[in-house]
């Protein structure tokens, strides 16, 4: 997500057609291994088009995304239903692989992903310099020295790898929600990358165990869509509640900023009318108040609780303190 | 009529009914929304079914149209939040609708004839069964009127608003200078974009629609930079491939829509690939020229900075300049055939042209001034433009 590449999952898991296709309609077996090695292989045929469309001509990177996408997966359904005319009884359920139904995994493909997770950990941590600078500031990388040819490469297979894989578990078209949901929920916490990683494999997973758990408990609901509206609604419950950046507390923080605001403009307004007085906290009557906007009741009390003004009957006097208070605000 | 040309009429019209606002749609960089709106109709359809109970409905339409429409404003509002970008609030708004759709689908209708897979992918072969009768004459099939409706409608649109949609596309300040509000155009275009979706994609399905929409665009913008031959050469180039893909899936007895799409692809690749001048090959020829341009430079220059015969070597340029042996020597038959330098032994010199276009070239460098220049453009790629 943060290489502005959000959409590449969804364009990757479409791409992956034709090869599942492909490796079908060669071996002729349905065997998950060779059809996921189809799959690898053509979705990184469609990211590296999408490199050299955007590096090479002046399309831009949406078209290009676009492009990748429905043109590879309109190619994959003529296979598919070129496969489903051949009299092969064996072609059933390769559409599977649209949805996906992570009901109908067994044992080796669990510990197919689980290894293959474990290698993408552990390149990560090897890598997680050279990931982190290119990320963020690929010319300074390339004037270091790095190989970011090489780097960018790495990523990118890693990337097309676990798309394929989740391909089985969420299926086609739910798939990029998945690469970015948790993401983008795990970006409003933090702005430190390795927390961001951490916290967005927790949600991934949470959210994976979460929507499998409430697709198990009823009839007729399929596990891809379930998962993907649980990791949408963290992704929501990120956006207002997050501390720093979520909307909630934006909108208090406006808010906030808006009543010091007119308590301010209050307070000057006050100091302007002390200021002519020899004595400061000589009394007025609030009435004066009234036609300066920014006024109210509250705001009023509000002054009295910081100790700036004291209020007697209908009148009004600035304290020593909101006389310094309002000083200060000058200067600043 | 009989069915095989209805087929090919229905896919010439849906083509050309997408090409069209494809084409804005990839000039504004906003290809993708075109994907995420086929995907996030499916509630709407699928509430218009549950309100209607038939899938004929003008109001499936409708519905779908505006859960399009939402889709768009959504997004907007995702990314007006400045929490994450577009393409982030796209890939987050689309699966989550279609998610719901497929959930509201499994759950209540699973006994009726409204399956994902047919929402999705489509099929065009059955298109021609679908009847519109009108007082129980049968004037043709309904998808046919359809499509053909909003091909109208979005013709006269684009007739009525071409210049505004011109302005607001490429410079949308100028627009609202100008008084067009840009807001007023975008969603205009939206909801053109998300009705032609959704009818297009009863006919040839969800992925598909984007696959009309976006190549037809991209491969004309390949070609031209002129937004009426752009227009009109994405318009050809989606009829050519909806009739050529309907005779190839004809052959091979498989999807019409899969086998439209594979042939945009071929003709996008081959645009892609021989573009005159901004294809793949183009592009790398000209690369490659302005490098052994500049190279040429770098050697005239260092020729006519030294004198001694040992910087001359014809091997020692290999060391000194760093090189490889291949490239070197291109840029010494390049010279030489252009009469630049002599060699003599081994040893290289420039010749009285060379000379001056090296004073040239490093009175260019040092003033920066166009008009020194004139006479070479013709002979180098570099100095041009």
């Amino acid at each position: 997500m943060l290489r502005k590449q959000s959409l590449l999952g969804d364009a990757i898991s479409h791409a992956a057609l034709p090869g599942i296709a492909i490796a079908f309609l060669i071996t002729g077996t349905k065997d998950t291994n060779v059809l996921l090695l189809g799959a690898l292989i053509s979705g990184l045929i469609g990211a590296f088009w999408i490199r050299g469309m955007i590096t090479k001509t002046h399309l831009k990177s949406d078209t290009a995304l676009g492009l990748v996408l429905s043109l590879f997966f309109g190619f994959g359904m003529l296979l598919l239903t070129y496969i489903q005319k051949q009299p092969n009884a064996n072609q059933a359920g390769l559409d599977k692989y649209l949805f996906g139904q992570a009901a109908t995994l067994v044992e080796k493909d669990v510990i197919l992903m689980a290894s293959v997770t474990g290698v993408c950990l552990l390149i990560m941590l090897l890598f997680w310099k050279e990931f982190k600078i290119l990320l963020f500031d690929a010319d300074y990388t390339k004037t270091l020295g790095f190989n970011t040819r090489f780097i960018d490469v790495l990523i990118t297979f890693f990337i097309v790898l676990a798309i394929v894989l989740g391909l089985q578990t969420v299926g086609v078209v739910l798939m990029s929600a998945m690469l970015l949901a948790p993401a983008a929920a795990a970006r409003q916490w933090t702005n430190k990358l390795s927390v961001m990683i951490f916290l967005a494999a927790i949600i991934g997973a949470f959210s994976g165990v979460f929507g499998t758990a409430i697709s198990a408990s009823q009839n007729n609901l399929s596990t891809g869509p379930v998962i993907v509206l649980v990791a949408a609604v963290f992704v929501l419950v990120s956006f207002i509640f997050s501390p720093s950046r979520g909307i909630l507390f934006k909108q208090i923080r406006f808010y906030q900023n808006r009543r010091d605001l007119k308590l301010q403009k209050t307070l000057q307004f006050m100091f302007d009318i002390a200021k002519t007085h020899e004595n400061i906290s000589h009394p007025h009557a609030i009435k004066i108040l009234n036609n300066f906007q920014g006024y109210t009741k509250s705001s009023l009390k509000e002054m009295e609780e910081k100790n700036w003004v004291a209020l007697s009957g209908q009148e009004w006097s600035l304290t020593t303190e909101g006389y310094e208070a309002a000083e200060n605000l000058y200067k600043k | 009529m009989n069915a095989q040309v209805e087929i090919q009429l229905i896919a010439a019209v849906v083509a050309a009914a997408c090409a069209i606002p494809g084409v804005f749609l990839v000039l504004r960089k906003m290809a993708l929304i075109s994907d995420a709106i086929s995907h996030s109709i499916l509630p709407g359809i699928v509430i218009g079914f549950f309100i209607t109970q038939d899938l004929n409905s003008p109001l499936l339409i409708i519905l779908a149209a505006i859960t399009g429409v939402i889709t768009v404003v959504l997004v907007e509002a995702i990314q007006k939040t400045g929490l994450v970008k577009e393409d982030t609030a796209i890939g987050l708004v689309f699966p989550a609708l279609f998610s719901i759709g497929v959930i509201m689908i499994a759950k209540n209708a699973n006994d009726v004839h409204l399956d994902v897979d047919a929402v999705l992918l489509g099929e065009l072969a059955f298109a021609p069964f679908d009847r519109l009768m009108v007082s129980g004459m049968d004037i043709g099939p309904k998808s046919l009127w359809v499509m053909g409706v909003i091909l109208v409608i979005t013709l006269s649109l684009l007739f009525a608003f071409f210049k505004e949609l011109k302005v607001s596309t490429f410079d949308s300040g100028l627009s609202a200078a100008l008084g067009f509000s840009p807001v007023v155009l975008h969603y205009g275009l939206m909801s053109v974009s998300s009705i032609t979706v959704v009818g297009a994609f009863d006919a040839v399905g969800a992925v598909l629609v984007v696959a009309m929409m976006i190549a037809p665009a991209a491969t004309a913008y390949l070609l031209t930079s002129d937004l009426k031959k752009m227009l009109v050469l994405a318009v050809i180039f989606g009829v050519f491939s909806a009739v050529g893909g309907y005779w190839m899936a004809h052959f091979l007895d498989a999807s019409i829509s899969g086998s439209m799409t594979t042939v945009l692809g071929m003709v996008f690749l081959a645009v892609y690939l021989f573009a005159p001048s901004k294809g793949l090959i183009a592009v790398m020829y000209r690369q490659k020229q302005q490098r052994t341009e500049v190279s040429l430079i770098t050697f005239l220059l260092h020729l006519n900075n030294h004198t001694e015969e040992s910087e001359r070597h014809v091997n020692h340029l290999q060391e000194h300049i760093n090189w490889q042996k291949v490239r070197s020597e291109t840029v010494l038959d390049f010279a030489e055939k252009n009469n630049m330098i002599a060699i003599n032994q081994n040893i290289v010199t420039l010749t009285a042209k060379g000379k001056e276009f090296t004073d040239l070239a490093l009175e260019y460098i040092v003033t920066n001034k166009d008009d020194r220049i004139e006479h070479m453009k013709d002979d180098f790629f570099l100095f041009r433009g």
